[in-house]
């Protein structure tokens, strides 16, 4: 259950201190609480339905950076169990600790998973750089991604990132180049890729392991091309408009879907992943299998000129 | 009647005679070097005095590249639709409009195929002046049809980048622009036939994060910003000053992520060149 509540959460906030208060008073008192009780709990699966259907793109947004959300170990953790060998390195200039990846058993079928990584206390955070890859992370992902074209393992990518990560060494050593590189290694990859969005999928940060076969997300996640925040400061020059950045970005799963961007959406439990991880755990690893069942059916080829005329289709023109 | 009265109202320069050029007849460089204008564009807009290359659009570039008369332009009419109904301060299709007629162009990316020292080419040019250079669906979509026809033509590909990266205000399109362009570079690289990325200032975000830095050989003008996130960001970010030439054309070079540095009034028989020994 959530500790940290997000500002729209409120009611249910309430009403779980409420349910607690209750229960307390039926311990420790004589009286008969279980009606108020059962009362109080059909109010708030009422009021948090209510407020998680109808959330706002900057609602969505921030349920997307809850601080108790999965992350991509999480994932790893409860998709693979102990059957998970974590892999490091680009092999060149060091090991990002942004980026994550090793081999893992998915019901009785060895993938390799990849993703970024984000920290759960101030200190993780930024052990982990908050989410944001160097050239290195992008680097190993590619390292990764193309030995498990060699042993033929399918690959899974988790996308969680506020952006590639803008530094002065980053730029030394080549972040264009390094998520250039693995957009263009991504479409001919033999193996099927399914890439999903479990968190923020922030522009060429996120692209950059997003090249894929099927590419889903979350339902409580958001994708696009700058985060509402820097969408704001840049065209509205203030900080104050993001919750109308992210209405016009159309960055959630449902309008990235509607505009054929990405291919699927992952139902989130009532309350947002956080709310029940173990249930999104199940509904992840349910979806990633019936995508490689879906995708194990065609030959490599196929597969790979899919990829590329589905990437090759995006976009809107007038007067072509 | 005076003789300084205009006949007939609006812009009547087709885009193929619009020039980009610094307007007056003097022009200043970032240097401080005053020059006559003329002078300058006899020199590729080249500062003959300290070597500055100024900012120029895909007319100037096609002039330079192209044997004289040789080039025809291709997908001209395409422009940009409003896919999102994006609003910010102003409305995008406004936003459009005001830079269509401000600049003559129907978007930031021209296509131009034709012959450049007797050797077929595709070139794809973006221009800065159209909202900052910046990718949306039309110059995804330009480059990828270019990449094709250089693919038809059985002849090299060049793309000259100028841009701030990836246009806001095709949010998730635009993104997906940089996946279109690398997708359809794969299929130029299967045919075997060179793809040559012309990186100039300036060139960030999204568009170095994929076509710009795909080239079989990534050669720059002098002097250029090339990056991925912008100074500014990163100053931001590291919260202490850049050191001196960061993200130049020369710090590139040095840290190894482009072939060479190309002077723009070499460029054609350095081209010349390049292609010579692609070919034999």
């Amino acid at each position: 259950m959530a500790t940290v509540y997000l500002d729209f959460e409120k009611p249910i906030e309430e009403l779980r201190d409420q349910i607690v208060q209750t229960n307390n008073i039926g311990t420790n008192s004589e009286v008969d609480v279980s009606a108020t009780t059962k009362k109080l709990e059909k109010k708030l699966q009422d009021t948090t339905k209510k407020i998680y259907t109808n959330l706002t793109p900057w609602q969505r947004v921030q349920v997307s950076r809850h601080p108790e959300r999965p992350y991509t170990l999480d994932y790893i953790e409860n998709l693979c169990g102990n059957d998970f060998v974590e892999l490091h390195g680009d092999r060149n200039v060091a090991d990002d600790k942004a980026m994550v990846g090793g081999l893992g058993m998915l019901d009785g079928r060895s993938v390799m998973i990849i993703g970024q990584q984000k920290g759960k206390n101030t200190k993780m955070r930024k052990h982990r750089n908050f989410g944001m890859p160097n050239p290195e992370g992008y680097r190993k992902a590619l390292r990764l991604m193309k030995m498990a074209e060699k042993f033929n393992k399918p690959i899974i990518t988790l996308i969680d990132t506020p952006g590639a990560y803008p530094g002065l060494e980053a730029e030394e050593r080549g972040q264009g180049e390094a998520i250039a590189r693995n957009l263009r290694e991504m479409m001919t990859l033999k193996v099927p890729v399914i890439c999903i969005v479990i968190g923020e999928g922030a522009s060429g940060g996120a692209l950059g392991i997003g090249i894929g076969d099927k590419v889903l997300m979350l339902e409580n996640t958001w994708y696009s091309v700058i985060s509402p925040e820097s969408c704001s400061s840049i065209l509205w020059r203030s900080w104050d408009y993001k919750q109308q950045a992210a209405d016009a970005l159309k960055l959630t799963a449902n309008d990235m879907k509607k505009n054929k961007l990405v291919d699927g959406i992952i139902k989130e439990p009532l309350g947002g992943a956080h709310a029940n991880p173990k249930e999104t755990f199940s509904s992840v690893k349910a979806s990633i299998l019936e995508h490689l069942a879906e995708l194990d059916k065609l030959n490599p080829q196929t597969r790979i000129e899919n990829r590329i005329d589905k990437f090759c289709s995006m976009g809107v023109v007038k007067n072509k | 009647m005076g003789w300084f009265k205009r006949t007939e109202k609006g812009i009547t320069t087709p885009t193929k005679e619009k020039k980009e050029t610094p307007d007056g007849l003097w022009y200043k460089t970032p240097g401080g070097q005053i020059i006559e204008t003329e002078e300058l564009v006899k020199n590729s807009y080249v500062s003959p005095t300290d070597g500055f290359h100024t900012r120029i659009g895909s007319n100037e570039y096609f002039d330079l590249i192209f044997d004289e008369g040789s080039y025809e332009e291709l997908f001209a009419s395409m422009k940009s639709g409003d896919p999102l109904g994006f609003q910010d301060t102003k409305k995008y299709t406004d936003r459009l409009k005001a830079s269509q007629e401000k600049t003559g162009l129907n978007d930031a990316c021209r296509i131009g195929a034709g012959k450049t020292t007797s050797h077929e080419l595709v070139v794809a040019c973006m221009d800065f002046a159209f909202i900052g250079g910046s990718m949306g669906s039309v110059v995804g979509e330009k480059i990828a049809l270019g990449i094709q026809a250089a693919i038809d033509r059985n002849c090299p590909f060049m793309m000259i980048s100028k841009s701030g990266g990836a246009r806001m205000m095709e949010a998730g399109f635009s993104l997906m622009q940089m996946a279109k362009t690398a997708a359809k570079l794969i299929l130029l690289s299967e045919k075997g036939l060179p793809y040559i990325s012309y990186i100039t200032d300036p060139t960030t975000g999204g568009v170095t994060a994929s076509f710009a830095m795909l080239g079989d050989i990534n050669i720059a003008e002098p002097g250029a910003l090339i990056g991925f996130a912008g100074p500014r960001v990163i100053k931001e970010t590291i919260g202490r000053d850049l050191p001196e030439g960061f993200q130049t054309s020369e710090f590139v070079l040095e840290h190894g992520f482009l072939d060479y540095i190309v002077d723009r009034r070499e460029l054609k028989s350095n081209l010349d060149l390049i292609l010579r020994l692609f070919k034999s």
